[in-house]
């Protein structure tokens, strides 16, 4: 059995990440209001819903998250679960949510993250193995794993700094035409990025996602729901997932990731090709990860990643249309609501509501999510049909 | 002499004979019986084969930096006396080890060779780290 055009999503609602905590908000408050939201956005009732995917808020976890969700909001699910894989939980969640309604068991999936950003000095991993064998080194939190793919793609290919500093520079440009980026207010130049602050060589300051507070919600639904929402259905075409380690230092390789068979598997249900892509929504926790994910997703060769950013315009008005939200970057990352941040921005660039951004008849797009040290991946082909 | 505030290893009935040889100053590393495969970090069974027959083995200590990065803005407050540098080195028989490279920031490269080095970072824990070769 394939998902593909078996449900499609019909509403998203965000908020703009706030840099600080508000006073008074917690996860479940946010989630609250997410939900009320999309519910509207869609033009569905509250007894429509019939299952719940939720991400576990770093700020306010706890056992059977699920159950005590759906009792603050009042739903019966019929399915509920919390995704538990990183960055990449939200893009899990609309393939997860396609798989229930393909499968009958559910009709309308409401997928929900919403974090605040409490994490201040970063905790030693709670994962023994990583405790053990890698905290004592200071192998602790992303940046420095990151840095390593980024020195090794380096080592390999030639890549440049300037190249890696492009991705950010092109993000910012429709970042500045999204009234819901974070870190919107201005354009930013290569040099602005190579001038930023070294946290861990080779990454800059600006290459660098800093995290927020916020969340998400899409709502995905069989298409009996699809044909009386009040927006044009966005379809999940097709859809993959891989994983082949947690700590980047037991990867296969630092510079060829999980994200080529889970992108072959997505490509492969929804029978399209990389070109027929209009947009491209690539998780961008740092600059290194999106031009990786450009590389294994199949849009350049294998260590051209860096020579393919300088040659094409990665803003939504040019010819090569990436994170058209600003990517997480430039949005912002609200936990688990950045990686939802590019399953939302393909959604709404296919229903057309891109405003002063919009990629022009954009009807098919590619989100990739990441999880870890570009441990899970998850890839989404979706599709507006016109 | 000041307290050392870094996390350390907390070994588990698996692990234990890897930090017991490192406090001797030896490396050892469990090989597969099953698949001859050197695996790190310990495990009860072969993550190639699921093998449980696992024997420790005095390994050469010696490798290349696979890649590594100078850490100049720590993510806890116990690493952020000073940068230091960072590395998956990968050892001549095989497996991968996340370490330190005892050496200035600026000699460090990807690819170059590198031998094991131990450094007693408190009376009971030793760390397995590298130095150039």
């Amino acid at each position: 059995m394939s998902l593909k055009g078996k449900a499609a999503a019909i509403g998203i609602a965000e908020f703009k990440p706030w840099k600080e905590a508000p006073p008074g908000v917690t996860p479940l408050k946010l989630m609250a209001q997410l939900t009320a939201d999309v519910l509207n956005d869609a033009g569905l009732d509250k007894r429509d819903l019939d299952g719940l995917l939720v991400g576990m808020p770093f700020a306010d976890p706890g056992m059977i998250y699920p159950a005590s969700l759906a009792e603050v909001l009042g739903l019966n699910p019929r399915m509920l679960n919390v995704v538990d894989i990183g960055g990449a939980s939200a893009a899990g969640m609309i393939w997860r949510a396609a798989a229930a309604i393909a499968a009958g068991m559910c009709n309308a999936v409401i997928c929900l993250v919403a974090d605040l950003n409490k994490i201040g000095d970063q905790k030693v991993p709670v994962v023994s193995v990583q405790r053990e064998f890698e905290a004592p080194y200071g192998n602790i939190g992303a940046n420095c794993g990151y840095a390593m793919i980024a020195h090794r793609h380096m080592h390999e290919f030639g890549t440049t700094p300037q190249q890696m500093a492009k991705i950010a520079v092109d993000q910012r440009k429709s970042a500045v035409k999204n009234p819901l980026a974070a870190f919107g207010d201005k354009l930013l130049t290569i040099d602005d990025v190579l001038s930023s602050r070294m946290i861990c060589d080779p990454l800059h300051l600006f290459e660098i996602v800093s995290p927020c507070s916020g969340g998400s919600a899409v709502i995905v639904a069989s298409p009996e729901i699809a044909k009386r929402a009040k927006n044009p259905p966005v379809w999940l075409l097709g859809a993959g997932e891989y994983a082949n380690h947690a700590s980047i230092t037991y990867a296969p390789s630092l510079t060829e990731s999980p994200i080529k068979p889970a992108a072959d598997a997505a490509f492969k249900m929804a029978g399209v090709e990389r070109k027929d892509i209009d947009l491209v929504c690539p998780y961008d926790c740092y600059t290194i990860t999106v031009l990786v994910t450009l590389e294994d997703s199949g849009y350049c060769k294998k260590g051209h990643g860096g020579p393919f950013v300088m040659e094409h315009d990665l803003s939504y008005a040019g010819d090569f249309p990436c994170n058209t939200h600003g990517g997480q970057l430039s949005f912002g990352q609200p936990g688990l609501g950045g990686g939802m941040s590019h399953v939302t921005e393909g959604i709404r660039q296919l229903m057309g509501r891109g405003e002063g951004r919009q990629v022009r008849n954009a009807t098919l797009a590619h989100v990739n999510g990441n999880g870890g040290i570009m441990s899970e991946q998850v890839s989404l082909i979706l599709e507006r049909r016109s | 002499m000041s307290e050392y505030t870094k996390p350390l290893p907390k070994p588990t009935a698996t692990s234990r004979p890897f930090w017991e040889a490192a406090k001797a100053h030896r490396l050892q590393l469990q090989q597969c019986g099953g698949c001859q495969a050197f695996i790190y970090y310990p495990r009860d069974r072969c993550p190639h084969c699921l093998s449980d027959e696992l024997q420790w083995k005095p390994v050469s200590g010696r490798g290349r930096v696979y890649s590594y990065t100078v850490v100049r803005r720590a993510a806890t407050r116990s690493f952020a006396d000073k940068p230091y540098v960072l590395a998956i080195v990968e050892l001549e028989e095989g497996p991968r080890m996340t370490t330190n490279i005892e050496a200035p920031p600026e000699m460090v490269k990807v690819g170059m060779p590198v031998t094991v080095c131990f450094d007693d970072v408190t009376p009971e824990h030793t760390l397995v780290k590298f130095k150039p070769a």
